[in-house]
């Protein structure tokens, strides 16, 4: 019943250009080839020309292979047995669990009404004190790691992973290494939490442009998931393998280039995926959290620089620890006043403390004569660094909220630290 | 033209620009419906060639077929106006989000267009002109009230020369379509009017006898705004900023404080979790000067990021559209777009599917006159009756990459009638707002004494070569007299520039206050000082400091107001002296 056409009439890129009547706009076609079957998307539609974008790219695609139009968009199958299971960026197995057919829904759906989304209220613990005290995740937030390759990225995803407080996480693997891809798998399936997870992976040896389909698959699941009432967590990595295949597609298409290459649409384009993070209104919620490792560690590279303007703060992952300057999760506030009473001020006061650290270490660099005070400070930052920032410390918030105490009695008196007199009363530790 | 429909047939689609070929004739910039199965899909001619019709489609244009049908209408792009507007809450196309979601559930479901002010409510009319008056265009016929608000019903703005009042109906609950007054025109022609009016976006209102220039300041309650880069009631300014350096937030606070009578937000492809905070706090904040909940002031234009992109660009001329109709009723309107750089980029977004030849960094030629010709609209003007009403536009802009340099704020730049310039660094430091004192101009005048606010600036800018001279060779190295100016320069900006938006008080400062406060400041500004060395004097502002910030959030006029302020008074004379030359900057 679908319609098959042999007359490519152009191949360029990793787009072909069939003729063909009848055809939906973004609908998916089956081009069949030596080198074996692939899906491929129509992304322009030129009177009988039809521009597709071959997943799986064009190498090894004849000029008289067969087009099969399937007459309707990109799908994915949703149930409950996608949980536990592994697929590839077109949804298909990468485990050895069958392949899924039932109750196909379409990806890359509509935005929601923001009358139906809600202000979100609830904290994700991670066990990461430089999030949970200094920049807490919050439900529905969309939050980007600004890093550079050799950092400690994925690992920071598979922990938090293992330890958030949700329902479902979904993984998303753009361009992953092989290598990272069973690291994934291997520490999930150590700690259990495979069993609650699903994941779409692309990894860096398959087709590039197939990387494009791996959020609006995982969103679209996340999203189904979510409106039967789950915590979803969704995390993205790497954003800037999407971004690439993005530009590389519009470059074959002729477009004209905004910034550094990229299409003049990336900031819509990253917006439509990372929007998709919500608290329904009477329904679960999505929050999402995307690597970018940012080219040349150039925030001002139009991937980061986009990415930074949609989402709701970032992190920066720097030096193997998140770094407190630059970090900032704009939900925060709709958090921490609930916590604990010590929060905020504990926050405050020892960012202040650590940032008065840092000009220091830089007085200290140019030769300026150290006070006392400077001692005091440079003593606090190195404790602060080795027992606060130290990617491997993993406590509860109340208790790094405790070891906050411990560390600035460690080094100052109470009235140095500038925190309000009832609060010291309360939570300075007694010494013995 | 009206009954026989015009036909197009779609020959080529490329995101959301869809061609279409029609036989009879196309109209510029009119909308046309692409029918696909049971859905209309709305879209606007954007260009022709030959037989070729281009629209942009404001909508996802998914499965949507070559050979498919547009339906061609012959109305330019328009909104509805009339009473019901306030506190609505709207797509860029004027579709009611909240009656969306009860109609369509979570999503936004394309191809569902709801009437934007539903004709069965009954407003009660007014009528103030009689039979026989003599009107122009935007004349008023009478009112209906909207909540505090007189809501003038006016003569229809397209209306050319005098009309007369032929017919009027008496005081009484009517339809909004319901015929309200008939008016003959100078060729005898007779024109209906009803209590709304549908105007084309794209063409500003101009049913008014003059533009004036405007020179009241418009109070918004932001200190550093309002005292060193102030904005005038029917003014524009602009504020561009990197990301986290607080746009939003200082939006917000301006729509929630400044002294107008109607704010407009046009939440333009921003996040739509900053819109969720507006709707949600909006109808429980109320309004201190008319204790009405806020809501009932605003109108909110929302078409966030993950929206579709034409509707974005169209948002914003929706949102100004509202304005100018306000302001014919002799109010003071305040226009919010947050941001226009993402209606730049749904403008090179479709100029770049046109394949039209880019500019500087592919945004299209036509940039500076597309943000020029809206920046415009704003304005004080006299109306046919002789009162006054107004629109002011504020609009963000953020900067690709933080880079001032780049073509859009370098367009806005070149209109707008104040620059508030947000820096990275203020906002590192946690100085809110964080618009750069320094940077940042305005070329309105102020209610602060203009010699005062030439003295703040001296000292800021003497301060902060102070401070960077400091940077170089310590503070051992550095004069005690300059060092004062560094510390009093520092002070200013803590209790002055620095607004604490989360305390009660502080966040919004009446011109009153402003006034009072500034002048004593300005006293320590132009005092001398005496003391032993630095350190004295880093802990006497330290503590005068903490004294001000405090001042700042006790109740203008209260009993420990004056009492702080005495306080105050008595520790800067105990270190004054006759003020040595060096210390004046």
């Amino acid at each position: 019943m679908h319609k098959v056409y042999n007359r490519i009439v152009q191949i360029a890129g990793n787009v072909v250009t069939v003729e063909a009547k009848d055809i939906g706009y973004k609908d998916l076609a089956e081009i069949s080839s030596r080198t074996g079957k692939s899906l491929a998307q129509v992304i322009r539609m030129d009177g009988d020309r039809i521009y597709l974008q071959v997943f799986a790219g064009s190498r090894g695609i004849s000029t008289g292979d067969k087009v099969r139009f399937l007459g309707h968009p990109m799908r994915v199958s949703f149930s409950e047995n996608l949980i536990g299971r592994i697929f590839n960026g077109a949804g298909l197995p990468r485990d050895n669990g069958p392949q899924l057919s039932e109750n196909m829904i379409e990806i890359g759906g509509p935005p929601v009404n923001p009358a139906k989304r809600i202000i979100p209220r609830r904290m994700i613990r991670t066990g990461i004190p430089m999030i949970d005290i200094f920049n807490s995740l919050v439900e529905s937030q969309k939050l980007p790691i600004f890093s550079v390759p050799g950092e400690p990225y994925n690992e920071v995803l598979a922990r938090i992973a293992m330890q958030a407080e949700v329902d479902l996480i979904i993984l998303g693997g753009m361009g992953l290494k092989y290598d990272d891809y069973l690291f994934f798998r291997d520490t999930l399936q150590k700690h259990g939490s495979l069993s609650r997870s699903i994941f779409f992976i692309h990894t860096a040896s398959d087709p590039t442009v197939e990387c494009l389909l791996v959020p609006d698959i995982s969103l679209a699941v996340a999203e189904q998931f979510a409106l039967g009432g789950k915590r979803v967590l969704v995390l993205l990595t790497d954003m800037t393998n999407f971004c690439d295949a993005l530009k590389e597609i519009s470059i074959t298409m002729e477009q004209i280039p905004s910034n550094r290459g990229y299409p003049g649409d990336l900031y819509s384009q990253l917006a439509s995926r990372y929007e998709k993070a919500v608290d329904f209104d009477t329904a679960g919620s999505i929050t999402t959290l995307a690597v970018t490792t940012m080219p040349g560690d150039d925030v001002t590279h139009p991937i980061p620089d986009n990415t930074g303007y949609i989402t709701e703060g970032q992190f920066y992952l720097r030096n193997k620890s998140i770094e407190p300057f630059g970090s900032l999760s704009r939900l925060k506030q709709n958090v921490n006043g609930e916590t604990r009473k010590d929060h905020r001020a504990v926050m405050n006061r020892m960012i202040q403390l650590f940032a008065d650290y840092r000009s220091t270490t830089e007085k200290r660099s140019m030769g300026f004569h150290m006070s006392d005070w400077d001692t005091k400070l440079l003593s606090y930052g190195k404790t602060f660094e080795e027992k606060m920032m130290n990617l491997s410390v993993n406590i509860p918030l109340e208790e790094a909220l405790d070891l906050g105490w411990e560390i600035m009695s460690d080094n100052f008196e109470p009235f140095e630290t500038g925190v309000k007199s009832e609060l010291i009363e309360e939570f300075w530790p007694k010494k013995r | 033209m009206k009954g026989s429909k015009r036909i197009g047939k779609i020959s080529g689609i490329n995101g959301n620009m869809v061609i279409a070929d029609f036989d009879d004739y196309v109209v510029q910039n009119e909308v046309a419906y692409i029918l696909h199965n049971e859905e209309r899909l709305k879209s606007e001619v954007i260009r022709v060639r030959g037989n070729k019709a281009e629209l942009q489609v404001f909508e996802d244009t998914k499965e949507i077929r070559i050979g498919g049908e547009v339906e061609f209408t012959d109305e330019l792009l328009s909104v509805e106006l009339g009473p019901g507007l306030l506190g609505q809450i709207v797509d860029g196309l004027q579709n009611p989000l909240p009656q969306l979601a009860e109609k369509c559930g979570f999503f936004l479901k394309r191809g569902v267009y709801l009437e934007a002010l539903p004709d069965e409510t009954k407003w009660e009319f007014t009528p103030s002109a009689k039979a026989g008056d003599r009107i122009k265009a935007g004349g008023k016929l009478g009112f209906v009230y909207e909540g505090i608000f007189k809501h003038s019903i006016m003569a229809p703005f397209g209306l050319q020369g005098e009309v007369e009042v032929k017919k009027i109906t008496s005081k009484g609950k009517y339809n909004l379509k319901y015929v309200i007054a008939e008016l003959t025109d100078e060729n005898g022609k007779v024109h209906s009017a009803t209590m709304q009016q549908i105007w084309p976006v794209k063409i500003p209102i101009t049913a008014y006898a003059e533009k004036l220039k405007p020179t009241k300041p418009l109070v918004t309650k932001i200190r550093i705004i309002d005292t060193l880069m102030p904005v005038a009631l029917g003014g524009t300014y602009c504020v561009p900023g990197p990301f986290g350096s607080g746009k939003t937030v200082l939006q917000q606070l301006i729509s929630k404080h400044a002294e107008v009578d109607i704010v407009i937000i046009a939440a333009c492809g921003e996040r739509a979790g900053e819109v969720v905070e507006l709707l949600r706090t909006f109808p429980e904040l109320k309004n201190p000067r008319t204790n009405r909940p806020l809501i009932e002031q605003t109108i909110i234009i929302c078409n966030t990021s993950s929206m579709p992109v034409a509707a974005r660009e169209s948002s914003v001329y929706t949102a100004v559209t509202m304005a100018e109709y306000y302001r014919q009723m002799g109010l003071n309107v305040l226009l919010l777009a947050d941001s226009t750089s993402r209606w730049a980029q749904a403008m090179r977004e479709m100029s770049g599917r046109l394949e039209e030849i880019p500019g500087e960094e592919a945004f299209p030629a036509y940039l500076e006159t597309r943000i020029a010709s809206f920046y415009e609209r704003a304005g004080l003007v006299r109306l046919h009756d002789g009162d006054l009403g107004s629109v002011t536009i504020g609009g963000a802009v953020s900067p690709a990459g933080g880079n001032f340099e780049e073509p859009v704020t370098q367009a806005t730049l070149k209109v707008v009638g104040a620059f508030h310039g947000l820096s990275n660094n203020r906002a590192n430091a946690r100085k809110y707002p964080a618009i750069d004192p320094l940077e940042s101009w305005s070329k309105y005048g102020s209610f602060i004494d203009e010699g005062q606010r030439n003295t703040a600036h001296r000292i800021l800018k003497r301060s902060q070569e102070v401070e960077q001279m400091m940077k170089v060779v310590g503070e051992e190295g550095t004069a005690l007299s300059d060092f004062i100016v560094y510390l009093k320069g520092e002070f200013m900006d803590a209790v002055y520039l620095q607004q604490n938006a989360f305390d009660e008080v502080d966040a919004a400062t009446v011109s009153e206050r402003q006034k009072y406060v500034f002048n004593v400041i300005h006293k320590i500004m132009e005092s001398g000082f005496k003391f032993g060395n630095k350190d004295t004097a880093r802990r006497f502002f330290q503590a005068l400091r903490q004294k001000f910030i405090e001042w700042n959030s006790i109740e203008w006029e209260s009993k420990p107001f004056y009492k702080k302020e005495e306080e105050i008074e008595i520790s800067v004379s105990e270190k004054r002296a006759e003020l040595p030359e060096a210390q004046h900057a």
